[in-house]
């Protein structure tokens, strides 16, 4: 069973925009939406361009759904599940983050498919 | 055994050239082999733009050929050979030169040549006429010891003239016999507004005057007397009083000819030998003859029709025109003189603005019969198609020439035109045709005009050409959606006009006000780019940084491994050996793998995102500054060497293109920016192929504007001549941040210009004419977006909260791993998968 990974301060964030962490050996972007209150993490490797550059991407909503676009050829990522908009067969590990006392923590255990239900991936702040 | 009969065609001119372009293109190509006679020593070129050769376009721009067409089609051509008789017993033409060929077809394009009337004196020296290049060669030699220049004959090609004449920097004249102005195309009123514009622009019109005599003049070379006593001096007379029919070679084997000249045609084009046809200006069909080119392009199909064995036939043309004269837009349909029995006439006047418009209807007030429009020629389409279709007018059909009210929709829907209805005369569309491109999958107007040419021509149908498109793809269901994502109902044009309107400054203002969700990345790029023009904050404030593509965000452009590359900004690709030298010590220091680009500067590639901030404090200690490499902004300004060093350079095409580089760097814009400029005509800078090119003439620089490389390449177009600096730098501010304004997100200046309406001559209109009246604004745009320039790297140094971003992990110092070189030629590059694979196994190995 894996443990809460602390990664950085709030401030280190950067709003709507993204960061990357080393968690445990893993690279984990970690997306930072004020207007939402929610902080989300995904896996900082993008498979199409087999970079490690989403913490990169600029992010948005999709019909609603928070997103991340690859900044090398531009394929959307859900934020909160990792599973690309434009092919629902690639996916990125998306990772529980939570908040507290202004520390970010990752769990770096990856959401299984079963887990992807929008409320667990995601620590959406007061 | 050559089962292929011969074709001769007599005169390569405008028609003789469509011909043959038609006839190759045609089935029958393979039956025919193909002979041409070119009296000039130059094959076919552009008669209709012939003044443009003095506002900078040269003979080979003028050229209506192809490179190797003659070649490529097998066809036999004999320049600055005239054929000088036909003999029709042995079928047989012989040239000038002696060349006999024999024919099976015979075609003749012999076109026109001008009238000169015979007024005593009209064989002085520098009394010239204008059809040929080497008539405006014979201009330029006289202008350049002239003062004064006059036009005998105010009609369409006699103002055409004057207007060549004014380029030429003379005071120019119009003496006609008639009058009024154009009395062919304009009734009185017409006449009289037209007179009064073009006086406006300072060339003196002299109407009812009959030349009896030129003789030696006391001021001037010439001096004119008039019928009614008066004289004028000039040192130039140009006749313009007409065209007559080249048919002499025809008298002389015996065809058919008019009383008054020309060679007798019927429906097939065929003269009275069935073996010989005539086409253009030299052909009499019905009585007339047409002196423009679309009905002469008409006789050319027909023929083309005849000789595959196809339907076909000429049963006239209309004569409307639409032009533009010294940038008065004139337009004639029709009768427009009102002579159809019980004709009814509308007119309307509006002195203030100089704007005259006459419409001609039938008796039943139900059918359009003609249209005279001075000023203001917006309606011509829609009448025109009012007329050529016989569509029934409006109950009010003075509503179709008064001026619009807001929101009232103008003129005719493209639904109530026939299949049949030509949209675009120059390369004769019919609307049919344009459906069906666009059935086919053509969604856009630059798409569609690629696909039909219409539109390409005169470009004055592309507001109907517009009109018609998203009319059929309405009605084809396609959704013809504008916005610009799905978080603004709104295009990039008007969230501009928001953020000026109401002062916008962020993007999440903008979104509160404006638009819904949380943005993506197609509208908070754009808003980026809208907010940095318009503002020109630094676009890494917290506020902004979300809108910033990774390239913005890191100043840098991201590599296929997610390193990046640095490009510092090398003016005019001027750059001293210390600097060179510098460039070079950087990347030796962080092993960068260094390239010269295009745009003459160094781009410096495999930086890792956290070496960024070292190598730019490097580069800035050296002098160097951001080179925007990473920006939807102004790349280079390409130069050649200029007068400075080069033999033949006219004008310092350096020292200009560093000042315009550092005048417009910086610059957000739709996308990239790239400029060039050349020293003299010979172009080594390539700037035609730029969204902004300049060359040096003679007497100044010649501005081109919206070309582009690329995937698909567009030859800028002349934009205007002879400039000074100021002018120069006011049309390009001017140009650029309507560009800035207008444009659709990710569209080059050459795309944005290929679906404007009312294309280059609009644009010239906003930018030369301020017809919107907003010169002084776009140019104060630009002067703020100057002023407020920073080096976005230096400023960057200088924010330790910004160089935090500067490191691949926010919690560790470690570098990314998944970032691999090899060398190659000495050099680094990203390793290949195979040997990536290759190194994993020695590193599991150790």
């Amino acid at each position: 069973m894996s443990t809460w990974i602390e990664v950085c301060h709030i401030d280190d964030l950067q709003a709507d925009s993204g960061v990357c962490a080393l968690v445990k050996g893993k690279q984990v972007a970690i997306f930072y939406l004020p207007r939402r209150d929610a902080v989300y993490a995904i896996g900082n490797f993008d498979p199409f361009s087999g970079a490690n550059v989403l913490s990169r991407g600029m992010i948005g909503d999709i019909g609603g759904e928070p997103m991340v676009a690859s900044p090398m050829y531009k394929q959307h990522f859900h934020l909160r599940t990792g599973v690309c908009f434009e092919d629902a067969n690639v996916s990125v590990p998306a990772y529980p983050v939570r908040l507290e006392n202004g520390r970010v923590a990752v769990l770096p255990a990856p959401l299984s498919s079963q887990q992807k239900s929008p409320s667990l991936a995601v620590c959406e702040m007061e | 055994m050559n089962m292929k009969q011969t074709l001769v065609v007599i005169g390569n001119g405008m028609v003789g050239q469509n011909f043959l372009a038609g006839l190759v293109a045609s089935n029958a190509n393979d039956r025919y082999r193909i002979v041409t006679f070119c009296e000039e020593p130059r094959a076919a070129y552009d008669r209709v733009h012939l003044s443009e050769y003095f506002s900078g376009k040269t003979a080979a721009d003028l050229s209506l050929v192809a490179d190797g067409f003659f070649a490529e089609h097998g066809i036999e051509i004999y320049l600055g050979d005239r054929a000088a008789s036909i003999d029709r017993e042995r079928k047989q033409v012989t040239s000038a030169n002696g060349v006999v060929v024999a024919y099976d077809k015979l075609v003749l394009a012999t076109g026109s040549y001008p009238f000169v009337p015979p007024v005593p004196g009209h064989e002085r020296p520098q009394c010239l006429v204008y059809r040929t290049i080497e008539d405006l060669e014979a201009m330029k030699t006289a202008a350049a010891k002239s003062k004064v220049g006059v036009v005998i004959g105010g009609g369409l090609l006699g103002l055409e003239a004057a207007k060549a004449l004014k380029d030429l920097g003379l005071y120019t004249h119009v003496v006609e016999f008639a009058p009024r102005l154009m009395a062919v195309q304009l009734d009185d009123g017409g006449g009289a507004m037209l007179k009064r514009k073009i006086e406006a622009l300072d060339v003196k019109v002299h109407l009812n005057k009959n030349t009896t005599l030129i003789d030696d003049g006391s001021e001037c070379l010439h001096k004119m007397n008039f019928a009614d006593g008066e004289t004028l001096e000039t040192d130039i007379v140009l006749f313009s009083a007409g065209i007559r029919p080249r048919d002499d070679i025809a008298r002389g084997c015996g065809l058919e000819v008019g009383p008054r000249g020309g060679i007798v045609i019927d429906n097939q084009c065929r003269t009275s030998d069935a073996d010989i046809y005539a086409i253009g200006e030299c052909a009499l069909w019905n009585g007339q003859i047409f002196g423009l080119v679309a009905p002469g392009y008409a006789m050319a199909r027909t023929v083309v029709a005849d000789l595959a064995e196809e339907a076909g036939s000429f049963t006239g043309a209309d004569m409307s025109t639409k032009l533009k004269l010294m940038g008065v837009d004139v337009a004639s349909i029709g009768d427009a003189h009102a002579r159809t029995q019980g004709a009814m006439v509308y007119t309307y006047q509006n002195g203030a603005s100089e704007i005259y418009k006459r419409l001609v209807v039938s008796q039943d007030q139900k059918r359009l019969l003609g249209a005279v429009l001075v000023g203001e020629a917006s309606a011509y389409s829609t009448l025109l198609q009012y007329c050529l279709n016989g569509i029934e007018l409006p109950e009010n059909p003075d509503s179709l020439i008064l001026p619009q009210l807001a929101g009232e929709p103008a003129g005719l829907g493209p639904d109530a035109l026939p299949a049949s209805a030509q949209i675009c005369s120059c390369y004769d569309v019919s609307k049919g045709q344009i459906c069906g491109a666009i059935e086919a999958g053509c969604t856009t107007l630059g798409g569609l005009k690629a696909e039909t040419k219409a539109g390409t021509g005169c470009g004055g149908c592309s507001a109907l050409l517009k009109s018609v498109l998203d009319c059929e793809l309405t009605k084809l269901g396609v959704e013809v959606s504008t916005d610009i994502c799905e978080h603004f109902p709104h295009t990039r044009q008007d969230l501009y006009n928001l953020v000026m309107v109401e002062e916008i400054k962020t993007f999440d203002e903008l979104l509160d006000k404006h638009g819904k969700g949380l943005g993506c990345e197609v509208c908070k790029q754009a808003v980026g780019s809208i907010l940095a023009s318009y503002w020109n904050d630094y676009i890494l404030k917290k506020e902004h940084i979300g809108l910033q593509d990774t390239n913005d965000i890191f100043l840098a452009n991201m590599q296929k491994d997610g390193t990046y590359s640095v490009v510092p900004r090398v003016a005019g690709g001027e750059i001293t050996p210390d600097m060179l030298i510098a460039i070079g010590q950087v990347g030796k220091k962080y092993q960068l793998y260094t390239k010269i680009t295009g745009g003459q500067r160094v781009d410096l590639f495999g930086a890792r995102v956290e070496q960024l901030p070292a190598i730019w404090q490097e580069l800035i200690d050296a002098g160097f500054e951001s080179g925007h490499a990473y920006g939807k902004s102004l790349r280079t300004v390409k130069s050649c060497v200029g007068s400075t060093w080069c033999r033949y350079g006219v004008d310092d095409s350096v020292g200009l293109a560093i000042e315009l580089e550092n005048r417009y760097k910086g610059l957000r814009a739709p996308h990239k920016i790239k400029f060039g400029v050349s020293g003299c005509t010979r172009e080594c800078a390539e700037a035609q192929g730029k969204d902004i090119g300049v060359i040096a003439t003679e007497n100044g620089w010649n501005l081109y504007v919206c070309g582009n490389g690329g995937m698909k390449p567009r030859h800028a177009d002349l934009f205007a001549t002879n400039l000074d600096k100021e002018t120069l730098i006011k049309y390009i501010d001017r140009v650029l941040i309507f560009y800035v304004r207008t444009a659709n997100r990710m569209q080059r200046t050459s795309v944005w210009m290929d679906n404007m309406e009312g294309g280059l001559e609009y644009l010239k209109s906003v930018v030369i004419e301020d017809r919107l009246g907003i010169g002084a604004q776009l140019e104060e745009q630009m002067l703020h977006v100057v002023d407020t320039y920073q080096c976005e790297w230096k400023t960057t140094l200088a924010d330790e909260q910004r160089l935090k971003r500067f490191r691949h992990f926010v919690n560790s110092d470690q570098a990314d791993d998944n970032v691999v070189f090899v060398e190659e030629r000495g050099q680094v590059r990203p390793a290949n998968a195979q040997e990536r694979k290759h190194f994993k196994l020695i590193e599991e190995a150790a």
